[in-house]
């Protein structure tokens, strides 16, 4: 088997996986029907990229596994999602903010994989591409309408800003593994898609009159493996099915 | 609790060739945001190509007590329906 | 020419009796007016309200396929519930309004979703028996007399149709399963069996509204006769399915073509229905908090519109 694809795979998939669930949290929760069915949509275009990820991981790795058991029966340090996107849904802004940067990132590493080399991860990109753009719109609207909308609604977008700001920088952080995909053309490169991210998320930051925090610091590990507390207890609900029931057909 | 999301008529267009129909209707704050709310609600099985959106309030009808002198007068104008015209079975294509 | 109500009236109820729509701008009847605001907005509610058991399994699905069709499912609810709220507003009233009738308990919804889900197989159980019971009064209504609702009905329908046939196939799934994958489907029609025929309603002796409501066909079938034919219907597929049949009166009358069934517990039904069911305070506070916590984000984009309006305006 091609390891070294198989994980590349695993960190393009599990940041949609592990942000899928998230959003899948809030389905009949939102703040008004219409934003409730808008963030299912997204949740379910998640789910789907992570299907055709998972699908192919699945046979790359060419031991008879199937999405499922890549998705389900994998310990917490062998999720390979940032540590961003499994933050909690504390507040609406909370749930803008962390799809509006990883959207800003979404878009322009997809654009990137749909030159890819690796023709299956080419077709997923292309595919992918569209409906994240529209996430990108729709996350950026939502920004600006927060920062720019009433006094309460800005503190809460400043202050959700503030909170994922620090954990940017694990996006673009090159591992050895991603450095090598992209120099073989399999993979993105990262430190293409940060200047995208910055000028974007900056002038969008500034249209919904944000302070852009200036600290350069970010946590990271998670593309490693070491997460936050929160990644235990998502599991534990992803899993907990095929882990009470094993071997089981659903 | 302030202003609620004012409401927005949505017509779509199911696919290309035929006329916006409308679907019905949803709240959004601007006309970007009812197009959005309509993609998001009515288009998830893939029911359209094209939507418009039209505030709720700027649709003008017409008055239902009127219907009588509104549209009975064309019922008995059936010279403007083809049927109406006696012709030999031999014409064909007319 | 003035008309009186009396001529109105009459006029009116012809006009239903050949089978014509009503209009949201047509004459009606303040009653036929409260009637459907009531009616449509506790559908809408159990729509919305219905999303809640169901929703609480998504991040739980056993597989991505089984999440990706719970999730859009739970959606449906919520579009449902919005094509339902838009159909009552064309009568005059806000779904903000209607909202507020929900969270002071002045508005129903549906008893069924007062009952938890408390197991994988009851996302089985809900779409096969809980939407095959709705979908039985839902398609009734397709045919129903105020224009709106009716509408709004064939577009839920058409959706719907997946609901009812993905829970069937969680069922069947569990049924081909192993022994606990049985049991745990045997317990789900168990405990999701007697609260569906509840469902459709007291007894048609003890409906107060069915004449009116059928009069203005709001209501085209009673109660009990949509009920025996969801029974009918659904006793042969509990037995496709390999499982019993939670009553032991049940029997096939050869007189009757139907099967006769036990004796449904209705003091466990307005039980429910008076807010003393397993779950009727936390989905009520799940809406309720939703609404509230939600109030901050509806006022910003609402304050971001009317900035942008102002600004479109002073160039």
């Amino acid at each position: 088997m091609n390891t070294k694809l198989y994980e590349y795979i695993l960190l393009l998939a599990d940041n949609p996986l592990i942000l899928g669930h998230r959003l899948s949290e809030l389905c009949g929760h939102g703040p008004s029907l219409e934003t409730d069915i808008a963030l299912t949509n997204i949740s379910l275009d998640l789910f789907g990229q992570v299907r055709n990820y998972f699908q192919y991981a699945a046979q790359v790795q060419g031991l008879g596994k199937s999405e499922d058991d890549i998705a389900f029966l994998r310990y917490e340090h062998e999720y390979r999602n940032v540590i961003m996107v499994e933050q909690a849904n504390k507040d609406f802004a909370w749930v803008i903010a962390r799809q509006f940067f990883f959207d800003a990132y979404h878009k322009p590493l997809l654009e990137q994989l749909a030159g890819s080399n690796d023709a299956q991860l080419s077709a997923i990109a292309h595919k992918s591409l569209k409906e994240v753009q529209y996430h990108h719109h729709f996350s950026s609207e939502w920004v600006k309408r927060l920062g720019d909308g009433t006094e309460e609604s800005h503190t809460r977008m400043q202050d959700a800003i503030n909170h994922f700001w620090p954990y940017m920088g694990e996006l673009f952080e090159e591992t050895a593994l991603e450095k090598e995909m992209k120099e073989n053309g399999t993979g993105a490169d990262l430190v293409a898609i940060k200047p995208v991210f910055k000028s974007f998320t900056n002038e969008i930051m500034a249209e919904a009159g944000i302070t852009v925090p200036s600290s350069e610091w970010s946590h990271s590990g998670g593309k490693k493996g070491t997460h936050s507390e929160h990644l235990g207890f998502i599991l534990t609900e992803l899993q907990y099915m095929q882990r009470a029931y094993p071997n089981m057909t659903w | 609790m302030k202003k609620e999301w004012p409401v927005w008529e949505v017509f779509i267009r199911s696919k290309a060739g035929l006329d916006h129909r409308h679907a019905g209707s949803i709240h959004a704050t601007d006309a970007r945001m009812a197009i959005e709310n309509a993609r998001d609600v009515y288009t998830r099985r893939q029911e359209g190509v094209s939507i418009w959106v039209v505030p709720s309030k700027e649709i003008v009808a017409s008055d239902p007590d009127q219907s009588g002198e509104l549209f009975e007068p064309a019922v008995d104008k059936i010279y403007r329906h083809p049927t109406f015209y006696d012709l030999p079975d031999e014409l064909k294509h007319m | 020419m003035q008309l009186n109500t009396e001529d109105l009236e009459r006029e009116f109820q012809a006009k239903i009796d050949s089978g014509r729509s009503i209009e949201p701008k047509d004459w009606m009847p303040e009653k036929y007016r409260k009637t459907h605001i009531r009616q449509i907005s506790q559908h809408a509610h159990s729509e919305i309200v219905g999303m809640l058991p169901e929703g609480n399994w998504i991040t739980r699905a056993p597989s991505l396929k089984r999440k990706v069709t719970l999730l859009a499912k739970v959606q449906d609810e919520g579009g449902h519930g919005l094509y339902l709220y838009s159909a009552a507003e064309t009568l005059g009233i806000t779904r903000d309004e209607l909202y507020e009738q929900l969270h002071s308990g002045k508005a129903k919804y549906s008893s069924i979703f007062n009952y938890p889900a408390v197991t994988w197989a009851d996302m089985g159980a809900v779409g096969w028996l809980v939407d095959g019971a709705a979908i039985m009064n839902q398609v009734m209504l397709t045919r129903t007399s105020f224009g709106p609702y009716a509408r709004a009905m064939v577009r839920i329908c058409k959706e719907e149709s997946f609901h009812q046939r993905q829970g069937f196939e969680i069922m069947l799934t569990l049924c081909q399963g192993t022994e606990v994958q049985k049991r745990m489907a045997q317990d789900a029609l168990n405990r999701w069996w007697w609260p569906s025929l509840m469902m459709f309603g007291p007894k048609d002796e003890e409906s107060t509204h069915t004449e009116q409501a059928m009069k203005w066909r709001i209501k085209l079938k009673t109660n009990d006769e949509l009920r025996q034919q969801f029974v009918d219907q659904t006793i042969p597929q509990i037995k496709i399915l390999g499982l019993e049949v939670p009553d032991k009166d049940l029997k096939w009358n050869e007189s009757r073509g139907s099967y006769d069934f036990g004796a449904i517990n209705w003091e466990e039904f307005w039980n429910v229905v008076a807010g003393n069911g397993p779950c009727n305070k936390e989905r009520l506070e799940a809406r309720k908090s939703a609404f509230e916590n939600g109030a901050w984000v509806r006022d910003a984009a609402m304050a971001y519109a009317e900035k942008k309006e102002a600004l479109k305006e002073a160039v």
